[in-house]
């Protein structure tokens, strides 16, 4: 189980290894990264983010225990970039294993939705223009 | 009495600044604070509905009201991932 916010590159294989016991039988990873287009058709160079550290890592580990409590035993990783990214970086990832896939499946896809709903990162996209804007989750955004 | 205000996004990009101290009358709510910055940035008014305020850590609604030293959070609507 790991939680972390960092301004270093995500290490996918440090997540994979912090959930994986001899009792997995799956295990499920999702990775977000810097977009080129906007959601509203715009040309993005890069993304910043920026956290409420403390209160972005009790919900983090919130959502992995409640992983747990809704699909059975899962092991949960999450790790969130913040600072500046360039097109192409990793800007989220989830690692979790269980002992069959499902609930793996499953519980991934619980860590990013809550993860968008209610951990305090904030997301701010910069246009090839030149300019930059904050941007909101929507409900549900981007599935 | 003193607290401070910590804000975060375009919050700290209105205000020019991520933290905030201001010297209040005992008493004041979370939501008189929030006045008192948007008459002083007036971007700021559209924003208050979809602000969320945490006194110390928790979340709180307008009415809560501040001690001596305590810190208000303005948290506006995430965008994580």
């Amino acid at each position: 189980m790991l939680y972390e916010l960092t301004e270093s590159p995500l290490d996918l294989e440090a997540l994979i290894a912090a959930v994986k016991t001899h009792g997995s039988g799956g295990l499920v990873t999702f990775v977000g990264y810097v977009r080129e287009t906007s959601d509203d058709g715009r040309a993005v160079t890069g993304l910043s983010y920026e956290a409420h550290r403390e209160l972005a890592l009790a919900e983090m580990r919130a959502i992995g225990a409640e992983a747990s409590t809704r699909f059975g035993p899962v092991r949960v990783a999450i790790a969130h970039r913040i600072g500046a990214l360039a097109l192409g970086e990793a800007a989220v990832a989830i690692a979790v294993a269980a002992a069959h896939r499902s609930a793996a499946f499953d519980a991934a896809e619980y860590a990013i939705d809550e993860l968008k709903r209610r951990v305090p990162i904030w997301k701010k996209e910069h246009y090839r223009e030149g300019e930059a804007r904050w941007r909101e989750n929507a409900a549900r955004e981007g599935r | 009495m003193k607290v401070s205000v910590v804000l975060f996004a375009r919050l700290r990009e209105i205000v020019g600044a991520p933290r905030l101290e201001r010297l209040v009358p005992d008493g004041v709510t979370a939501g008189d604070i929030w006045s008192a910055l948007a008459a002083e940035y007036p971007a700021l008014e559209e924003l208050r509905g979809s602000t969320r305020l945490l006194r110390n850590g928790t979340f709180v609604e307008a009415q809560a009201s501040l001690r001596d030293g305590d810190e208000l959070g303005l948290l506006p609507p995430y965008g994580g991932g």
